[in-house]
């Protein structure tokens, strides 16, 4: 609470008495720095989180490690700023991050309002709920009249509010600062239903006392494209954040792997000597070296072995790919050719 | 020799200096160049962050206020309907819910804070002691911490909304909150307060005749009983007269949580609880400050009139406590108020919750909304000021 406080008047301060901060060339910032800087989650299993030794994992965790390999050819060049709900974008626009990696959803104000830009989907969400089984409750639709959990300034507590007033039910919402809280609250019976994105849903129930006990309702009421976000104004950089995460869908499309990557640069396929840099100079053209997919996926994997490794049904989220398979596979993940 | 110059300079006529040396003009020199300093930073400040937001394409303005919100909150004042209000009214909204926990809490912390300050200079030894042992032990902990125990901690300890604590007419307590039964007045209830209002009127009449008649005869009046009598008597009479127009809505338990009746959410119950014992802490030790810092003298000379002991502190120690206690007691009024944002922490809608959290996650407009909020109990803490400075001089050593 302090810390947000001190975020948003430090924010605001920044922008009132530091020199412009959005026009400065991020990548010749982070060359000088020799790290990435990148905002992530204050702790959400496989998104963002830190284990008992302060090692990162997760999926927005892995792209910000990706971008460090990119720009260093070492996935440790970056730290992490753990960031609450309301902090991420006033760290983003006051330069406190160079990234912000964060579960952040892409919507239209955010990106318009703000001066932000999103620079892609690497998780497709929606938002769902979560309630206890011996309830007996089988669909949100009998939850006219529930108590609500959730966190405060995220898009959650606008999909409620029009859900609910959709179909005509009523509800309480109580709107908690950090997601450790709702999670707290929660268990101790204080609402009915927990909601957030699914994919949050199912790794804060392991936080749970009892995660047995509590089961995810099929509904999912809203779009929610989670993504990284830069300022707005550095369109190098911005091509950068855009065209590594591309990059890992271009390799899993195309079979490469992070064991595969160095015997796949003399690939007779010229779809993969473009990625991985043994044909042509796409690298110089957004201010890296040409090897800057191939060092990426070799620190990373491709985006498949990405989910897998934080998300997927061998985690303990269990998560499918369902949406979130290529596009060549029934899914949404798409990314345009490097070429 | 250097001190006959110098009494001679003084003596003969002021001595001539350089307009620049006189340390008057000196000094409004200096205060002109600070105040232009500090005018000139603000402006600069507040201009280079308007370039700032422009260049960084950040919306500025104050537009955003009319915008509706979308967005439910769990305790409202006034009426909120989050399909249709705008941030402006989520602003008067948390606003109201800061200014409710604050006044309430501030109520009774001062009860509190006064008898536990009285039973800390009591003669008893267990009185004394639970007194010690209370300040001791609500001062040394932090008050996030009391919050958390009281909301995370007692929360825990309520039955859920299906097995609630059924307290029949006086309503429903569970996990969901205290469900407490609403009064709905019938016709003529208007009756009854006019009754109210008239009746502290002449109460207040009767304490200024008494207080002339004894200055004047000597003799008592027993002006509060008579006031406590009329501010009782009088709209119990119009409520039996217009014939009880009065109803209760009753709670009733059933469905995800009880329907009807007024809901008190737990949310605003712990913050309450942990501000009010917090501060009734510290204003313990002011009371205790207070009273000791009352010549000992005042009360013998005071025995020695021939006042009793009641009379004594009423008239005697308690008027001259009131001048050392008032103006910390101030600084514990504004703690309090100001400390009620940490209510963030346990998603009790105050103004720091939904309007500098929700609205601004959801406007992203962080340099107009902080500085709202910041207005917000700027204003605030300067009204208590205000009004406490007055209270003071009112109760100021009037010396003859």
């Amino acid at each position: 609470m302090t810390k947000t406080v001190l975020t948003g008047v430090l924010g605001a301060a920044v922008l009132a008495l530091g020199a412009s901060t959005a026009s400065a060339a991020t990548l010749d910032d982070v060359k000088a720095k020799g790290f990435v800087q990148c905002g992530v989650s204050q702790g959400l299993p496989g998104f963002s989180n830190p284990d008992a030794d302060g090692e990162w994992s997760g999926m927005d965790v892995d792209l910000c490690r990706g971008i460090a390999a990119a720009i260093f050819g070492d996935a440790t060049a970056v730290k992490f700023t753990p960031l609450s709900a309301k902090e991420r974008f006033t760290a983003l626009q006051s330069g406190e991050v160079d990234v912000l990696s964060r579960n952040t959803t892409w919507t239209m104000s955010r990106d318009t309002q703000l001066g932000l830009n999103f620079a892609g989907v690497n998780y497709y969400d929606g938002q769902g709920f979560m309630i206890r089984t011996d309830m007996n409750i089988n669909s949100a639709l009998e939850l006219s009249g529930a108590s609500i959990c959730t966190n405060t300034g995220t898009t959650t507590e606008l999909n409620v509010a029009d859900y609910f007033r959709a179909n005509n039910m009523e509800y309480e919402l109580v709107a908690f600062e950090k997601a450790d809280e709702v999670v707290a609250a929660y268990d101790a019976g204080r609402c009915d239903v927990y909601t957030t994105d699914q994919s949050g849903l199912y790794a804060q129930r392991l936080k749970l006392t009892d995660p047995g006990a509590h089961k995810v309702l099929p509904e999912i009421i809203s779009k929610e494209p989670l993504g990284p976000v830069v300022r707005q104004g550095d369109d190098q950089w911005f091509n950068i954040i855009k065209w590594v995460h591309n990059a890992t869908l271009n390799a899993e499309e195309l079979g490469v792997t992070m064991d595969n990557v160095e015997e796949m640069k003399e690939s007779d396929n010229p779809a993969i000597r473009r990625l991985l840099g043994t044909e042509g100079e796409f690298g110089t053209d957004i201010g890296l070296d040409n090897d800057w997919a191939a060092k990426a996926i070799a620190a990373i994997g491709n985006y498949g072995e990405i989910f897998d490794r934080n998300v997927g049904p061998d985690t303990e989220l269990a998560i499918g790919r369902g949406v979130n398979a290529l596009w060549s596979q029934g899914g949404l993940q798409y990314a345009p050719p490097i070429r | 020799m250097a001190v006959t110059d110098m009494g001679r300079g003084v003596a003969d006529a002021p001595p001539k200096v350089a307009l620049l040396n006189n340390p008057r003009v000196r000094g409004a020199i200096y205060q002109v160049l600070l105040a232009v300093v500090l005018v000139y930073l603000v402006y600069a400040g507040i201009g280079n962050m308007l370039g700032n937001m422009e260049r960084a394409g950040i919306s500025t303005g104050f537009g955003f206020l009319d915008n509706t919100a979308g967005f439910a909150i769990s305790q409202s004042l006034i009426d909120y309907d989050q399909g249709v209000s705008t941030y402006g009214r989520v602003f008067v909204v948390g606003l109201l819910n800061t200014l409710i926990v604050a006044v309430i809490g501030i109520f009774f912390a001062t009860i509190i804070g006064f008898l536990v300050g009285v039973a800390r200079l009591s003669n008893n030894w267990i009185v004394n002691r639970l007194a010690t042992a209370y300040v001791e032990f609500f001062r040394n902990i932090p008050l996030l911490l009391h919050i958390f125990i009281w909301y995370f901690g007692v929360l825990r300890l309520l039955p859920q909304a299906r097995d609630s604590f059924d307290f029949g007419f006086l309503g429903l307590l569970n996990n969901r909150g205290y469900f407490a039964p609403k009064p709905i007045w019938g016709e003529g209830a208007m009756l009854i307060l006019y009754a109210l209002i008239a009746a502290i009127a002449i109460a207040w009449g009767i304490s200024r005749w008494a207080h002339k008649r004894q200055m004047e005869t000597g003799q008592i009046f027993p002006a509060f009983w008579t006031g406590l009598g009329l501010i009782i008597g009088l709209p119990l009479l119009a409520f039996l007269v217009m014939g009880a127009p009065l109803s209760w809505d009753i709670p009733v338990a059933g469905g995800f949580r009880p329907s009807g009746g007024m809901t008190v959410i737990p949310e605003f119950l712990a913050l309450l609880v942990a501000l009010t014992t917090y501060t009734a802490a510290f204003i313990a030790e002011i009371v205790r400050a207070g009273i000791l810092g009352v010549s000992k003298g005042q009360s013998e000379a005071a025995h020695a009139l021939g006042l009793r002991q009641g009379q004594n502190l009423r008239l005697v120690i308690i008027p001259q406590a009131l001048r050392i206690i008032i103006p910390p007691l101030t600084s514990q009024y504004l703690n309090l108020t100001k400390n009620s944002s940490l209510a963030v922490a346990i998603a009790y809608p105050d103004l720091v919750s939904v309007f500098q959290g929700t609205t601004l996650n959801q406007t992203g407009l962080a340099p107009q909304i902080v500085a709202i909020t910041m207005l917000t109990y700027l204003t605030i803490s300067l009204l208590t000021s205000a009004f406490m400075n007055w209270y003071n001089n009112r109760v100021a050593l009037v010396e003859r």
